[in-house]
């Protein structure tokens, strides 16, 4: 084999999410078998980022460095390259159609047919400013038989594809490349969030019986469907914990920050044992300042979450998954560690609820049991399945593919 | 006697005073057609307004539609931005109007929109053409909404920095001055007759010659670089008592609160005007009460005689606070504003001073520059010399004292804002903004 000769650069893989609340590294190694340990985990507080989106690169950059230090030290390796998580409101997510047609019915299904239906898929309406982040296969349809994952070989003279883009504004995908590029380090790809944290949390039993993926973030809450093991839909909403705090803070009268801390320390989706409660908060000396009502305080965060699933139940409602969804919601990100934010997901989607946990991937407990680090988790397997893919096309299947993709052009 | 006939035979020397009269917005133009209804020769009364619909109305002569392009004649819909914006559309030909003008009055009433943002402006640019620039503005009713107050109070503060000197009449303390039956219209016509007297008061004080003379050049001593608030009192007493009624009137002046604004005054101008009756021990009597009551402050004083008051007596008072002026010594520190400008001036004109000017060049920048004036702000400027030595030093010539003026001083804090959603676009799902609370939206009661 050339690769002998050629050994795979990277034997460690990074993920980087930079997320409104936290950066976060996770290093990660693939075995042998095939599988991914968590080696190292580096985090940082994040400064410059609002809704996900970077809004001030420096502050980024910043953290982005802290975390990537502590992740190096941690795992005791050097990073060079890193798999980036993406998120932000301008994510669209669509499903596409692609087909082609054979001279005849007989005709035997060979690559270059499967990489024209997959060219014919990509060809969609969408602004110009706006960079295609993935284009994932979904199902082949040949003769109209559905499902078929591998046509190639099979007879007929009409293939079919169905595949689920997503793609968002070029200029805002390309502000956390350029502040990771500015530390020195390499971008392997950009992956959005909300599917890197399904890939940490999802087996693949799940993933064909269908499920929910939901990432309640600070700045943002992405969701992710899938059904009979593809992808089937994703969103995303602008709308995250910074909003709880944000809305705490008004209806309570007092500072963001205090509203995070009571939001941390008292904070419950549910109502249920709340009524008539005061908490008495202290100044910075100990002394009692001034109470408030917990009941309102638990109402003011159930409004909102409750608010936050019901947009995501309509928009997954309007496409008809709900009958897809037997292994029902799993909830992760920061919003997941919320008391009983399960039992108010129970009862908003009126599905079976869990709290993800990562566990295609093994290493560090403390990376794989925290909700909040889903998505950099995500972002290793993500890394891992593609270098696995590459690994297995090899010298031969990459210039096969290169002559594929010459021949469409 | 009309001041038409007062022209040629006041001293030729003194009339030379080119004097405008600016009304901003609605309320100056009604107070400007005030001034004209009653008799005000000598002064060239002008009118800007955002509404064209309001010039309309104007029965006077010249009258400018300010931001035609901006607004559309439409007025400026009560929002001081766009009341400025419109001013500086037409900064040219504002500057045109007060090019060799000695003396602009600017009557406005704060709290809308071309009063509020389009005034301090047009101070600003007078004063930029060297004219002194005197502010006559209404602070509005309480009932107008704490807004509308709050608009007037950040004009104020404009024009304070803008103007030489500012002559504020609080609407709210006309209440004090009128009945509870007083129609609306009645109520309204009595603040811009106070303000059309304050004009008038200011302007017959400084274009009429009296037995102990009050000029121009007083007026700048008192005024000019001040940038302070003024009250402006009037108070008028018939009969054998009536030295003594005038004083009490004076100080019973809702606009003076019952005579502690004169308590807290630095600078007093006070002007007697009676007829020829009117006896030495009558304005010895007068100025007595007053000084007892203004212990430290620069008082300068006039007295006239006008034949047709009869055996009236009418006391006119300025009275400048003190605090703004404090206030304002670390402003004039910075820029080395004040300072110039007396400098520039002394030397060429001294003869101007008192009714012994005999001629007066147009420019402005050339008129009564007096020792008195070195010596009135000498209290003030004494300090602010020996802290800022170098500006007096150099700024000897316009130019230098506009650049001086550019280099407004900034202090480099750092805005902390911890507003979540900043600088992010807000959340918008079917037309419903997301960044609102869910709580406020669904209209949950909260207390």
């Amino acid at each position: 084999m050339l690769n002998l000769f050629f050994p795979e650069k990277t034997t460690v893989i990074v993920g980087l999410e930079i997320g409104t609340a936290k950066v976060a590294a996770v290093v990660g190694e693939v075995t042998d078998a095939g599988g991914v340990n968590v080696i190292g985990i580096g985090q940082c507080p994040s400064r410059g980022v609002r809704k996900g989106e970077v809004v001030n690169a420096d502050l980024a950059a910043e953290d982005v460095r802290n975390a990537i230090v502590e992740a190096e030290k941690s795992a005791d390796v050097e990073i060079a390259s890193v798999y980036l998580g993406v998120t932000g409101g301008h994510l669209t997510s669509l499903n596409t159609h692609g087909v082609f047609t054979a001279a005849s019915d007989d005709h035997e299904i060979s690559q270059p047919d499967v990489n024209e239906v997959l060219a014919n898929a990509k060809v969609f309406s969408r602004p110009s400013e706006n960079h295609v982040l993935h284009a994932i296969r979904q199902h082949f349809t040949l003769n109209g038989q559905a499902g078929i994952t591998d046509p190639i070989g099979m007879l007929g003279g009409k293939l079919e594809l169905d595949m689920h883009v997503v793609h968002g504004v070029t200029t805002r995908l390309q502000n956390p490349v350029r502040v990771v590029k500015g530390l020195n380090l390499e971008v392997e790809e950009f992956v959005f969030s909300g599917l890197a944290s399904s890939l940490a949390l999802l087996d693949n039993e799940q993933k064909q019986m269908g499920v929910l993926v939901v990432d309640l973030g600070a700045g943002t809450t992405e969701y992710v469907v899938y059904a009979d093991g593809v992808i089937k839909h994703t969103g995303i909403l602008a709308v995250g914990g910074d909003h709880v705090t944000n809305d705490l803070s008004h209806g309570l009268r007092m500072a963001p920050a205090r509203a995070g801390l009571l939001k941390r320390e008292h904070g419950a989706a549910t109502i249920e044992g709340a009524a008539g409660q005061t908490l008495t908060l202290t100044n910075e000396n100990g002394f009692p300042d001034r109470r408030v009502n917990l009941e309102h305080l638990r109402r003011i965060m159930v409004a909102r979450l409750d608010e936050t699933f019901q947009l995501i139940d309509e928009d997954i409602g309007e496409q008809g998954f709900h009958e897809q969804l037997r292994a029902g919601v799993c909830l992760c990100g920061g919003g997941a560690r919320i008391r009983d934010i399960e039992k108010l997901a129970e009862e908003v989607f009126g599905l079976p609820a869990t709290l993800g946990r990562a566990n295609a991937v093994g290493g560090l407990r403390s990376a794989t049991d925290d909700p909040e680090l889903a998505t950099a988790v995500g972002l290793v397997k993500y890394g891992a399945i593609r270098q696995k893919s590459q690994r297995r096309v090899g010298l031969v299947g990459k210039l096969k593919n290169l002559a594929g993709s010459l021949g469409l052009f | 006697m009309t001041s038409t006939e007062t022209t040629p035979t006041t001293a030729p020397a003194k009339k030379q005073l080119t004097i405008k009269v600016f009304g901003v917005g609605g309320c100056g133009g009604n107070v400007v057609s005030q001034i004209h209804g009653a008799d005000f020769g000598g002064a060239q009364l002008i009118v800007l307004n955002t509404d064209s619909q309001a010039l309309a109305q104007c029965a006077l002569p010249y009258k400018f539609n300010l931001g035609l392009k901006l607004n559309g004649g439409l007025g400026a819909g009560g929002d001081p931005e766009r009341g400025r914006a419109a001013a500086e559309e037409d900064e040219v030909r504002l500057r045109e109007l007060c090019t060799g003008v000695d003396m602009v009055f600017i009557c406005a009433g704060l709290g809308g929109g071309t009063g509020t943002g389009a005034g301090p402006v047009l101070a600003r640019v007078a004063k930029e053409c060297g004219a002194l620039s005197l502010a006559f503005v209404t602070l509005p009713f309480e009932c107008e909404g704490p807004k509308r107050m709050r608009q007037a109070r950040r004009g104020l503060e404009e024009f304070k920095s803008a103007a030489d000197g500012v002559i504020c009449l609080p609407n709210q303390k006309v209440f004090k001055l009128i009945d509870e039956n007083t129609s609306v219209i009645e109520t309204f016509s009595t603040t811009n007759e106070l303000l059309a007297q304050g004009v008038r008061g200011i302007w017959q004080l400084v274009t009429r010659p009296g037995f102990i003379n009050l000029d121009f050049a007083d007026l700048c001593a008192v005024v000019r670089n001040r940038h302070s608030e003024s009250s402006f009192a009037t108070a008028e007493a018939t009969g054998p008592h009536r030295a003594k009624e005038v004083v009490e009137k004076l100080l019973t002046n809702p606009l003076l609160d019952g005579g502690a604004a004169l308590g807290e005054a630095d600078a007093l101008l006070v002007s007697l005007m009676g007829g020829p009756g009117l006896t030495m021990a009558e304005v010895n009597r007068v100025m007595e009460q007053i000084n007892r009551q203004t212990e430290n402050a620069h008082l300068m004083m006039g007295a006239a005689i006008e034949e047709g008051l009869g055996d009236r007596l009418t006391v006119t008072l300025v009275a400048s606070r003190q605090c703004s002026h404090a206030a304002d010594l670390p402003k004039g520190v910075e820029p080395g504003q004040p300072e110039p400008q007396p400098a520039s001036r002394g030397g060429e004109d001294f003869d101007l001073l008192g009714s012994a000017i005999a001629s007066k060049p147009v420019t402005r920048t050339a008129v009564a520059k007096p020792e008195s004036e070195r010596v009135a702000v000498a209290v003030a400027e004494t300090g602010m010399e020996a802290m800022a030595p170098a500006p007096v030093a150099t700024s000897r010539s316009w130019r230098s004292r506009k650049k001086a003026k550019a280099v407004h001083p900034e202090l480099g804090l750092e805005t902390v804002t911890t507003d979540p959603f900043q600088q992010s676009e807000p959340t918008r799902h079917n037309g419903v903004n997301l960044d609102v609370p869910t709580f406020v939206r669904r209209g949950m009661v909260m207390n």
